[in-house]
C-alpha cells in the first residue's frame, strides 16, 4: 500500500469506530433528530470529505456527472432523508471499496511488471582495473563489461573472453540454456548461469535488446483495442444517462401520483433514485477491460510472445487465415540430410563418406549438411585432385577412386546409370569409379513442433493456413503434405507475396483477420500489409521487431499456437466482464427502481462488481502455456 | 514529436477522462494514456512548445480529476 492507500484505510478505521460508538448510543437514547444528525457528522466528513470537496469542484468546473458527484448526492441524499446510518454507511463502504480497487489494481500492475522485468540494474565496468558498477545507460559504445554468474547481461555485445551457459528465460520464456563463448553474440536481458564472462558492447544500452523490448511491452497498453474504445465511450454517455434516469425516477413518478391524487411519496422515490445513482458506477468495466487485456499482454511476454498492442490481441483471436513463410518459419531454414538411398551391395556409411569427401573442399549448404550428417573429420591426405564441374556437381579423387557427387545431369554425362530417380527435394547422386553408389536426398528440415501447433492453430479456428515460399513446386508441396497444409505457393518473389496477401485478404469474409507469420528479415512489407504481421526468431533482430505486430523471440512455431491461445482466452475474459459487469448493474438498476434493492444492494453492484471483475481480470495473468 | 510522461491517478475512469482532456488541449497532436502501465504517450503539434503545452494539459487535467499529476 502506497502513502495515500494507507490514509485512506486509517479514515476508513476512525469513521468505523466513531460509527461503533454513535450507532449503539443512539440505539439506546432517543435522540432528538438534530442531536443525532450533529453526531453522524464527524464520522461522514472523516471518510467523505474528500468526495464532497471533489464534488464542489466538479461543479465549479462544470464536470459535474462523476463519481464524486453521484456518491455526494447519494450520501448526503440519504443524510436529508433521516437515514443517517445509511448515509454514511454507504460512502464508508465506497471508500473500502475504493481502496480495495486501488490495492488490486496496483498490485496487478505490479505482478504484471514483475513478469516483463528484465531492466538491468547496473553494469560492471572496470575503471583503473577495479570493477565498478554503473548505470547501463552510462556506458559507451565499445566499453568491455563483466557479467558473473547469475548476473543479468545488461547491454548487448560481442564475448571477448570467458564462455558460459546463458539462460534467455527472461526474453524467449525458453529454459534450454544457450552456450556462449569468444566471439558469439550476446544480447541483453540474458543471465548467465555459470561463467564470467567479458563482453563488448556493441550499443547502447537505449538500443540494446532490453531497451527495446521494454518500451515496446511499455507502448503495447498504448494501442487500445476495440472493446477498450467501446468501454471508454460507453461511460461518456452512460454517466450522464443514468444521472437523468435518477432525476426522472425521483420526480415523475411522484408527479405522476399526485395527478392521480394519490399520496405523491417523494421520499421514497427520491431514495430510489440515490439507490439507482450509487449502483450507477461505471468503474468495475472501465477498470477490468484494459486489466484484462494487460494481463494477456503480461501472461505473453513472460512466454517470450511481445504484443505490441491489446489491438492486436483482439485482431489475433479473430484470425481466420494464417499465412506462413516457409523457410526459417515453419522448416528449420538449414539443409539436413533427410534420406539415403544406396545401391545394392553399398552401406549408407560408405555413400555418406564418398559423398562428404568429394563434397569437402565447399562451403556450399548443401555440401556443410553431407559432411555434417558424415559426422567426422575430413582426413586431408586421402584426398587427390578435386574439380568443380559448375552447375552439375564435383568429381574428386577419394582413396585413388574418382568418386562423382551432383545431380542427375552429371551421372548422365559421366555416363553412369543410375537405378532410381528421385525428384523431390535436392538430391546428390554419387559413384565412384564409374559405378553407381546411390543418391542422398537433402532437404530443409521441417522444425519438429510445426506439425502439431499447425494442427492447433486449426483446432483454435484458423480456418485456411497458406504456405508461400521461394522454393520450387516439389520441395514446396513435400512440406506442405508433411505440415498437413491447405494451400500453398511456390516459386514466389517477395512482391509476389504481397499479391498474394493482398488476394487472400480479399478472399477471407469480414469479420476474421488474417495473420502473417515470416522471420522478419525480408518479410517486413508483407508483415505490415496483413491484419496482424507475426515475426519468429526475432531475438536480436531490430528490424523484425520494428516491423511486426506480435514479435515472438524465438522460432518455436508452438509459440504462434500458445499466443492464439492467450489471445482467446483473454477476449473470453475481457467479454465476461463486459456482460457480467453490465448484466448485474442493469438488474440492480432495475431492482432499484422498482424499489426491491437497498442500499446495501446498490453497494455491492458498485463494489462487488468492480471487484470481481478486477479478480476475473487478474486470470489472464496466468494463461498457462 | 513524441514524449513519453509518468502519471499519477486513481481510477481508470478518471484517466480515461484525462487522456481526452489531453487530446483537446492546444498543440496536441495526439495522446494516449494507459491506467495500466501509469504512462502517458503525447504527441505535439509542429513547432509546440512542449512544456507551456503540457503545463496546459495538466491545468485541463486538473479540471476533471483534482489529484491527478503528470511528471513533466
Amino acid at each position: 500500500m502506497n502513502r495515500k492507500q494507507k490514509k485512506t484505510l486509517y479514515r476508513i478505521l476512525g469513521s468505523l469506530a466513531m460509527l461503533a460508538v454513535i450507532i449503539p448510543l443512539c440505539h439506546f437514547f432517543a435522540f432528538p433528530a438534530p442531536l443525532e444528525f450533529i453526531l453522524y457528522v464527524p464520522p461522514y466528513l472523516l471518510v467523505g470529505g474528500d468526495i464532497l470537496r471533489k464534488a464542489g469542484k466538479g461543479i465549479k468546473n462544470r464536470q459535474v456527472f462523476d463519481e464524486n458527484f453521484l456518491m455526494a448526492v447519494a450520501t448526503l441524499g440519504a443524510i436529508g432523508l433521516g437515514e443517517y446510518t445509511e448515509g454514511v454507511a454507504v460512502m464508508l463502504f465506497y471508500q473500502i471499496g475504493e481502496l480495495f480497487q486501488s490495492v488490486a489494481v496496483g498490485r496487478s500492475r505490479k505482478s504484471i511488471t514483475a513478469l516483463m522485468d528484465i531492466r538491468p540494474d547496473y553494469a560492471n565496468v572496470i575503471r583503473d582495473g577495479q570493477i565498478e558498477k554503473t548505470d547501463p545507460e552510462e556506458v559507451a559504445v565499445g566499453t568491455v563489461i563483466v557479467v558473473n554468474p547469475g548476473e543479468k547481461i545488461p547491454i548487448d555485445g560481442v564475448v571477448v573472453e570467458g564462455s558460459a551457459a546463458l539462460n534467455t528465460g527472461a526474453l524467449t520464456g525458453e529454459s534450454l540454456p544457450r552456450d556462449v563463448s569468444i566471439g558469439d553474440e550476446v544480447i541483453s536481458g540474458c543471465i548467465s548461469m555459470n561463467g564470467r564472462l567479458m563482453i563488448k558492447t556493441t550499443k547502447k544500452f537505449g538500443d540494446s535488446t532490453v531497451s527495446l523490448i521494454l518500451d515496446l511491452v511499455e507502448n503495447s497498453a498504448m494501442k487500445k483495442s476495440r472493446s477498450e474504445n467501446f468501454i471508454t465511450k460507453f461511460a461518456r454517455y452512460y454517466t450522464p444517462a443514468v444521472c437523468f434516469g435518477a432525476l426522472a425516477l425521483a420526480v415523475l413518478p411522484p408527479v405522476i401520483r399526485l395527478f392521480l391524487s394519490a399520496d405523491p411519496n417523494w421520499g421514497t422515490w427520491i431514495f430510489r433514485a440515490l439507490t439507482f445513482l450509487v449502483i450507477s458506477c461505471p468503474c468495475a468495466l472501465v477498470i477490468s477491460i484494459p486489466l484484462s487485456f494487460f494481463g494477456g499482454i503480461g501472461c505473453a511476454s513472460s512466454n517470450g510472445i511481445l504484443v505490441k498492442g491489446s489491438n492486436y490481441l483482439e485482431a489475433l483471436s479473430k484470425a481466420g487465415y494464417m499465412v506462413f513463410d516457409k523457410t526459417g518459419t515453419l522448416t528449420k531454414g538449414e539443409f539436413e540430410v533427410a534420406q539415403i538411398f544406396t545401391a545394392e551391395g553399398v552401406t549408407k556409411e560408405e555413400l555418406l563418406e564418398a559423398a562428404a569427401y568429394a563434397e569437402s573442399s565447399s562451403s556450399h549448404p548443401i555440401s556443410v549438411s553431407l559432411r555434417s550428417a558424415y559426422g567426422k573429420l575430413i582426413d586431408q591426405a586421402r584426398l587427390g585432385a578435386i574439380e568443380e564441374k559448375a552447375g552439375r556437381g564435383v568429381s574428386a579423387e577419394v582413396d585413388g577412386r574418382t568418386v562423382l557427387a551432383g545431380n542427375l545431369r552429371l551421372m548422365e554425362e559421366s555416363g553412369v546409370r543410375v537405378s532410381a530417380e528421385h525428384n523431390e527435394g535436392t538430391v546428390c547422386y554419387v559413384a565412384a569409379d564409374g559405378c553407381y553408389l546411390g543418391c542422398i536426398l537433402i532437404a530443409d528440415a521441417v522444425k519438429p513442433t510445426a506439425v502439431r501447433a499447425l494442427a492447433e492453430l486449426k483446432r483454435r479456428g484458423i480456418r485456411k493456413n497458406v504456405m508461400l515460399t521461394g522454393d520450387g513446386e516439389q520441395t514446396a508441396a513435400m512440406v506442405a503434405r508433411e505440415l498437413g497444409i491447405d494451400e500453398f505457393h511456390s516459386g514466389l518473389f517477395p512482391n509476389d507475396k504481397v499479391a498474394l496477401v493482398e488476394q487472400l485478404l480479399e478472399q477471407k469474409n469480414e469479420k476474421e483477420t488474417l495473420a502473417f507469420v515470416g522471420d522478419g528479415i525480408n518479410d517486413a512489407p508483407v508483415l505490415s500489409r496483413a491484419d496482424i504481421g507475426i515475426a519468429m526468431g526475432a531475438m536480436g533482430s531490430d528490424a523484425a521487431m520494428e516491423a511486426a505486430d506480435i514479435v515472438l523471440m524465438d522460432d518455436d512455431p508452438a509459440k504462434i499456437a500458445l499466443a492464439m491461445r492467450i489471445a482467446a482466452k483473454t477476449l473470453s475474459i475481457v467479454r465476461e466482464n463486459i456482460v457480467f459487469a453490465l448484466g448485474v448493474k442493469a438488474c440492480c438498476l432495475i431492482l432499484g427502481a422498482l424499489g426491491y434493492a437497498d442500499m446495501w444492494l446498490a453497494i455491492f453492484a458498485d463494489v462487488g462488481v468492480m471487484v470481481l471483475a478486477v479478480a476475473n481480470a487478474a486470470r489472464a495473468l496466468t494463461i498457462r502455456a | 514529436m513524441k514524449k513519453t510522461y509518468d502519471v499519477e491517478v486513481d481510477c481508470a475512469n478518471c484517466a480515461a477522462k484525462m487522456e481526452e482532456a489531453v487530446q483537446k488541449t492546444a498543440g496536441v497532436k495526439d495522446a494516449s494514456l494507459s491506467f495500466m502501465t501509469l504512462k502517458l504517450k503525447v504527441e505535439f503539434e509542429d513547432g509546440a512548445d512542449e512544456k507551456a503545452v503540457m503545463k496546459e494539459a495538466l491545468k485541463n487535467c486538473r479540471k476533471i480529476e483534482d489529484d491527478c499529476e503528470i511528471l513533466f
